[in-house]
């Protein structure tokens, strides 16, 4: 086992993990609410996969995830105010609500993005290192993915291409074991996704996952080769979420037992433990980088709350990125102030803004809380007394409301 | 000006704008060695070396996406894939990223990129080398759509396409490459959403695209010669932005509309114009707008059924009777 490293790093280490964990549970239960919509992804479990990688990252260096980034941006140093806000669906939010849960991004922090569709963000990784490569840059692009990216084309087609190119970049699968509720063994004829790449000329290595210190050291030279020998590698880490694939997921693919199993091997108690027992934390420290981290994510709620709602007269900003020229109609739309011409124009702009408002409307219409499912409207399901990981009435809090569960979900990694 | 085919007006765009900006750069399937499947990038590998002319693998989509990345660390990519076909391979690159980055990511990210892609029928090349997607493409928000039909549209066109911040698809049509035409020797920009008005006249307007321009001009002489009718070609070059303001301006002098194209009859190019005019001009309209398009076919092999297959003068001069009749019935 690798020795840790200094009290600071240590204390950073467990708590960002802490960190993330907390705003995650969080961001469970503010979608209970429904103040956060749309499908969201907790990386509760994988948070070591997620601060090993980006506490040896340089600033200079890129990160490009998957839809399931709220705890990759945070540990960039995002905002979490904004990443919460964004969750909203809010002005203040990482993409001003444009994007939500499965959209962070942050160029600030070089976050290059969540993005929706499994194994998108492969050739953009790509795009990046070769970018830094023309201009002679130093940055190295970290490329996360899920186990079931690996199966799309474009894992092939990008491991291809960064090897024959030799782009400084770093391929890391978070193998969860499932994509959606497939698990690995059913949806992947090669369960060492570590040797995937190899025939592309990809090396790789499988580091376990829950162990932070163990994927500093993976990431670490992975990160070198890439930098000094332009050298793509894989680094298959295998982790587990102990949540559903989204928060609408009944989880009928996997036994309570399972799910039991994995938080034995808890990244944030297991390192916890560790840094005390090699006496390089105390039990105090310990549990102030745990308890740290509730301030910051009660500020990041309120934060959210009190954010405004984004102005409808900004729907159409940044479609374009507009210059002197093109002239004409971008867009023509009856909802945008702008296009009308002829003799609509002197009406237009107040009846599209009576329109849009009238639209918008029906944002009210649902009464918090109540929201139906589309996934399961006529369905009388309801999986959620089968989900496993702890329930936000376990904490003491009021019992979140039913919110039904969502059979007809997006594919996943 | 000199005269030049359109493929040496379109390299020469592609050169002049990598003279003059380093972070631009050209890549696809055998554009570098080949000098490109059509050899519009012929020339091109001498000149800039394999740094700035690459060879990819046939991995269309990463290509792209490759392109989208590279476009939102600071470069100019364009991006050749080898048919507009072919672009089906990267549509996920194209719509989900290209498109929406700049949107989904709020204005923090752009994606300055060019993806050029030939298409079009003509040459036998059968159901799967022969399409025309313009209006596809067309229907993205956060895309431009350029669709030069003259060699000297097409270089200002592409020059301001790679100077442009947002990603454009610059559909090219195979059967002009080789034609030629007059084309500005220095930085004669063609501004996106300018539409042309290629020959004026006042019975009705032929609204043509890519190589369905050009038909249209042969259309109008023998509208003139053989039945006294002067018809306004105009060539709106680009698709997103449109210049409506020009067709619309004509068709209230003309009152009169015929839309060309070879793609699709159904939610096509000329679908969308024919809708807009309608919406906008109605009370300047005599009779309703024709449209003339490809068959409602995959683009049969056939020499005989393939030229059965895609618009010719006789369609449009056809069209543009029935809606002069229609106006006198």
């Amino acid at each position: 086992m690798p020795g840790l490293p200094d009290a600071a790093t240590c204390y950073e280490l467990l708590a960002r993990m802490a960190l993330i964990r907390r705003f995650e549970e969080e961001a469970g239960r503010q979608y209970q609410r429904a103040k956060a919509g749309g499908f969201l992804h907790l990386a509760i479990g994988e948070e070591a996969t997620i601060v090993g990688t980006t506490s040896v990252m340089r600033e200079e260096d890129f990160l490009i995830g998957t839809y399931r980034t709220h705890g990759h941006a945070i540990a960039r140093g995002t905002d979490p105010n904004k990443v919460m806000a964004e969750l909203f669906g809010r002005v203040d939010g990482t993409s001003g609500g444009r994007g939500g849960s499965m959209h962070i991004f942050d160029a600030e922090r070089r976050f290059m993005g969540g993005y929706g569709i499994v194994g998108g963000n492969l050739p953009i990784a790509a795009g990046l290192a070769l970018a830094s490569q023309y201009k002679g840059e130093d940055a190295v692009t970290v490329c996360m993915f899920g186990d079931g990216a690996s199966n799309a084309g474009n894992f092939g087609e990008t491991m291809n291409l960064a090897a024959l190119w030799a782009l400084p970049v770093l391929f890391l699968v978070e193998n969860n074991l499932y994509g959606m509720g497939t698990s690995i063994e059913r949806h992947s004829a090669q369960t060492d996704l570590s040797k995937k790449a190899e025939g592309y000329g990809v090396p790789g290595t499988r580091i376990d996952g829950m162990d932070v210190i163990a994927v500093r050291e993976a990431v670490a030279e992975g990160l070198r080769a890439a930098r000094e020998e332009d050298r793509p590698t894989l680094i298959e880490v295998v982790t587990y979420r102990y949540r559903g694939h989204s928060a609408a997921d009944p989880e009928v693919y996997r036994e309570r037992e399972e799910v039991e199993e994995w938080r034995e091997k808890d990244p944030i108690e297991s390192f916890g433990r560790r840094c005390v027992e090699a006496g390089v934390l105390g039990e105090r420290e310990v549990g102030q980088a745990r308890e740290a981290a509730e301030g910051t994510v009660r500020a990041a709620v309120e934060f959210a709350d009190a954010s405004p709602e984004p102005a409808l007269d900004t729907m159409y900003e940044s479609l374009y990125a507009l210059t002197d020229y093109p002239g004409g109609w971008y867009a023509v739309d009856e909802r945008s102030p702008e296009p009308h011409r002829g003799e609509q124009e002197a009406d237009m702009p107040a009846r599209a803004r009576e329109l849009a408002e009238a639209g918008a409307a029906y944002a009210e219409v649902e009464e918090e809380g109540e929201r139906p499912n589309p996934a399961l409207e006529g369905d009388a399901q309801d999986h959620t007394a089968s989900r496993t990981g702890p329930d936000p009435a376990d904490r003491g809090e009021e019992p979140a409301r039913a919110r039904e569960t969502d059979a007809g979900e997006e594919r996943e990694d | 000006m000199a005269e030049l085919r359109m493929r040496e007006a379109l390299r020469d765009a592609m050169a002049e704008e990598m003279r003059r900006d380093e972070s631009v750069f050209v890549m696809g399937e055998d554009v570098g060695v080949f000098r490109g499947a059509f050899k519009v990038t012929d020339g091109l590998l001498d000149e800039f070396g394999e740094r700035r002319v690459r060879d990819t693998p046939i991995s269309e989509n990463t290509i792209v996406g490759a392109g989208v990345g590279a476009a939102m660390n600071g470069l100019r990519p364009i991006v050749e894939l080898m048919t507009v076909n072919f672009s089906l391979l990267a549509l996920d690159q194209i719509i989900n990223h290209a498109a929406a980055i700049p949107y989904m990511f709020n204005g923090q990210a752009k994606v300055p990129m060019v993806i050029r892609m030939p298409g079009g029928g003509g040459h036998q090349l059968g159901p799967t080398h022969s399409h025309s997607f313009e209006a596809l493409y067309l229907q993205v928000p956060g895309l431009l759509v350029a669709c030069p039909s003259t060699p000297g549209d097409a270089k200002g066109l592409l020059k301001s396409a790679i100077r442009d911040d947002n990603p454009v698809v610059f559909i090219e049509h195979e059967s002009l490459y080789g034609v030629k035409g007059e084309v500005d020797d220095g930085e004669e920009l063609v501004p996106f959403g300018e539409a042309r008005v290629r020959r004026e006249g006042s019975d009705v307007t032929i609204v043509g695209i890519l190589k369905m321009a050009n038909v249209a001009m042969e259309a109008a002489e023998t509208l003139a010669r053989e039945h006294g009718v002067e018809a306004e070609v105009i060539d709106p070059r680009t698709l997103r932005p449109l210049d409506l303001d020009t067709i619309l301006a004509s068709v209230a002098k003309t009152n009169h509309a015929v839309i060309v194209e070879e793609g699709w009859p159904h939610g096509g190019v000329g679908a969308n114009l024919s809708a807009l005019i309608t919406e906008q001009a109605f009370d300047d309209l005599d009779a309703p707008p024709q449209r003339v398009t490809g068959a409602d076919v995959h683009m049969p092999y056939s020499k005989r059924l393939e030229q059965a297959a895609i618009p010719h003068q006789e369609h449009i001069v056809s069209a543009a009777l029935a809606t002069l009749e229609g106006a006198m019935a």
